[in-house]
């Protein structure tokens, strides 16, 4: 008898909240905009701020998080340093089999492999057709070890190949559909020429998408390092790639690779070193304060814009409970409870928070599809955790804003609140 | 035989800080089943707050109320809204309906807070429409119809739980005379179907409807009498 008291409690304080809401649309519209404007800031924030994370961690799931790189410069803004770093010695691509050899003496290493990275860029052609801008890398057979994206057709290059300098050459994906129309799967055995130089397609590129929406992987060729002789003497982008032992600290690693890279550069004791060891973590610690910045915008415009919605819809509950007092003490002389009047004016205010946020939720989803359509490259996220959060505040500030006008409404005295005109 | 309504020594003392207004002074009275009472009386004798004290809505500063067997002068807020709901029936004098509401709705809202089932409610609140000859406009708005409808509502509303007692305040001062007729022959059939009804009003013609007056002066009884009917008297 109890239970179904309360749930005829319930449902009749839905009752009345649909009802009202529905006589009253305009002013509950208008009541719910503070609702509005915070679902919407708070669901956009958490967008970006996924989707800056998707997109970094995409990005270095293309390149590995477990490569340290050996350059001459870092990957943080270096200011007005910069004349220490151009003036390092560039890094030797033989120092690769230097910590090759290290690292087989040593089992016991957090380091895995090493491996020589060479650059340069240019055009690739094949007859009439011509791939511009296309990011060029040598690097060595071992390399292919470290590489996180497979080959879609044929194979990546040998040491035999490596150490004959073969003119051999595996396609980014995009670079192969410029170059074969035809169809890719043609591209493997056809020869193509970079800056004059022939070489044999020997393998294509799964499609990888781009690095951190800026840099296509899928617009670049590779070769064995020796064969990049042959179309670029430029060593200043030099670099070595190492890989750690899977599960090694990676800080620790830094350590062993810097004490190694230093004996190889036969760095006294003291001497500054004189090169970087960079790692992905670096580019993810200058996300930070973006995201720290996006946290803080979205917080401040949702938890402004649900005060003062909080505020509104209070003294609208509060309107709304002077306006039926009399209403209020027919139900109690009818038999109402005052919890029955608590639930009544609470579902009212929770009502509108709940119109409010499903609003907020379609402008924030309108607003996302106009966000991606202005840059289709970055990936946001609209995820089903902030749609929950979303109703989560809503509702919170629904029983928030309708609590005090509600205990108001439940302690009116039934005889005089029949009296009320 | 149990009286439904027991009042001993009943009074009711309001603090206004400065001073003390004495409403009920020490109030006695029985009421039978199936009575038919008017309450009479000058505004501040009482009369009001009497009415809020038989209807449940306030609770006395001392004395004894048992109502239907229960002893209402110590109950909690809730037990309250229960006796309410359960024992007694109000009628208002401006109807209280809820607005933009159809009537079905209206006399089903007593049966909600007694946790009835749908089915329950509908049915008991179309018999109740039955009574009071409106079963056919169920599904109309309450704004929708005249005074002496709403009133014929508000009636079905009252009955819809078949309360021990039915408590109108002033029935017909919303109302024109011949309307006002029309419900006073309306509570003279509940009457005669065993209801016990208690009418408040400070109108000689409508309380001369009822077989026993009480009349209030000062917080107490000045005239308690038997109105002689003709009809009843035929009858026996």
């Amino acid at each position: 008898m109890n239970i179904a008291r309360n749930i005829s409690e319930w449902t009749e304080a839905v009752r009345i909240a649909g009802e009202q809401l529905m006589l009253h649309k305009l002013r509950s519209l208008l009541t719910a905009l503070g609702v509005i404007i915070g679902v919407w800031a708070v669901i956009l924030m958490g967008t970006a701020i996924k989707g800056i994370d998707k997109g970094f961690n995409d990005s270095m799931d293309m390149i590995g998080d477990d490569i340290l790189y050996i350059q001459r410069w870092p990957w943080s803004d270096v200011g007005d340093d910069w004349p220490k770093y151009v003036n390092r010695p560039i890094i030797e691509v033989e120092d690769a089999n230097k910590i090759n050899n290290w690292i087989d003496n040593h089992p016991e290493s957090l380091l895995r492999i090493a491996a020589p990275t060479t650059e340069t860029g240019g055009n690739v052609r094949r007859k009439n057709r011509d791939a511009s801008q296309i990011y060029m890398w040598g690097s060595s057979a071992d390399s292919s070890m470290m590489n996180t994206a497979d080959l879609e057709y044929g194979r990546f290059f040998t040491v035999a190949e490596e150490l004959s300098r073969a003119p051999v050459v595996v396609l980014g994906h995009d670079v192969a559909d410029v170059l074969f129309p035809e169809g890719i799967d043609r591209a493997v055995g056809e020869t193509i020429s970079i800056k004059n130089h022939k070489f044999r397609v020997i393998g294509v590129m799964e499609r990888q998408g781009s690095f951190l929406g800026m840099f296509s992987m899928d617009k670049q060729v590779s070769m064995p390092y020796t064969s990049m002789n042959k179309i670029s003497q430029n060593k200043w982008g030099n670099s070595l790639r190492v890989q750690i032992v899977e599960g090694a600290d990676p800080e620790l690693a830094v350590d062993q690779l810097t004490g190694v890279y230093r004996t190889i550069r036969s760095l006294l004791p003291g001497e500054e070193n004189d090169f970087e060891i960079n790692r992905s973590e670096a580019l993810e610690d200058q996300l930070g304060p973006m995201k720290t910045g996006l946290a803080i915008a979205g917080f401040g415009i949702t938890g402004l814009a649900l005060f003062v919605g909080a505020i509104g819809i209070a003294n609208i509950t509060f309107v709304s409970v002077k306006e039926r007092t009399r209403e209020i003490g027919t139900r109690r002389a009818i038999g109402a409870r005052r919890q029955a009047i608590l639930l009544q004016f609470l579902a009212e205010s929770i009502s509108i928070c709940l119109m409010g946020g499903l609003i907020g939720i379609l402008f924030a989803f309108g607003t996302k599809i106009l966000l991606t359509k202005a840059a289709p490259t970055f990936p946001f996220t609209f995820s089903s955790d902030l749609i929950v959060i979303a109703f989560g505040l809503s509702v919170l500030v629904g029983i928030l804003s309708g609590l005090a006008p509600a205990w108001q409404a439940a302690r009116l005295d039934p005889a005089n609140a029949l009296r009320h005109e | 035989m149990e009286p439904v309504i027991a009042i001993r020594d009943l009074k009711k003392i309001y603090d206004l800080g400065a001073t003390q207004v004495v409403a009920l002074a020490g109030l006695n009275v029985d009421i039978y089943r199936n009575e038919y009472v008017a309450i009479m009386g000058p505004s501040g004798s009482g009369k009001s707050t009497l009415m809020n004290m038989i209807g449940c809505l306030d609770t006395p500063t001392s004395g004894q109320y048992h109502l239907a067997g229960e002893s209402v002068d110590e109950m909690d807020d809730d037990e309250l809204a229960r006796i309410r709901n359960q024992e007694i029936g109000f009628i208002f004098q401006s109807f209280n309906l809820l607005p933009r509401t159809t009537i079905l709705r209206n006399v089903e809202l007593p049966l909600v807070y007694s946790g009835l089932s749908k089915n329950e409610r509908i049915e008991r609140a179309a018999a109740a429409l039955e009574k009071v000859g409106l079963k056919d406009r169920m599904m109309h708005r309450s704004n929708e119809l005249s005074g002496g409808q709403r009133q014929r509502v508000a009636i079905a509303r009252a009955l819809v739980n078949e309360p021990s007692i039915l408590l109108a305040d002033e029935p017909t001062g919303n109302l024109d005379s011949r309307t006002g007729q029309e419900i006073m022959a309306l509570f003279e059939d509940l009457y005669q179907q065993g209801h016990t009804l208690l009418v408040v009003t400070h109108e000689d013609n409508i309380a001369e409807h009822a077989r026993r007056s009480i009349r209030l002066m000062d917080g107490l009884i000045s005239a308690d009498e038997q109105i002689p009917h003709p009809e009843d008297i035929a009858a026996q």
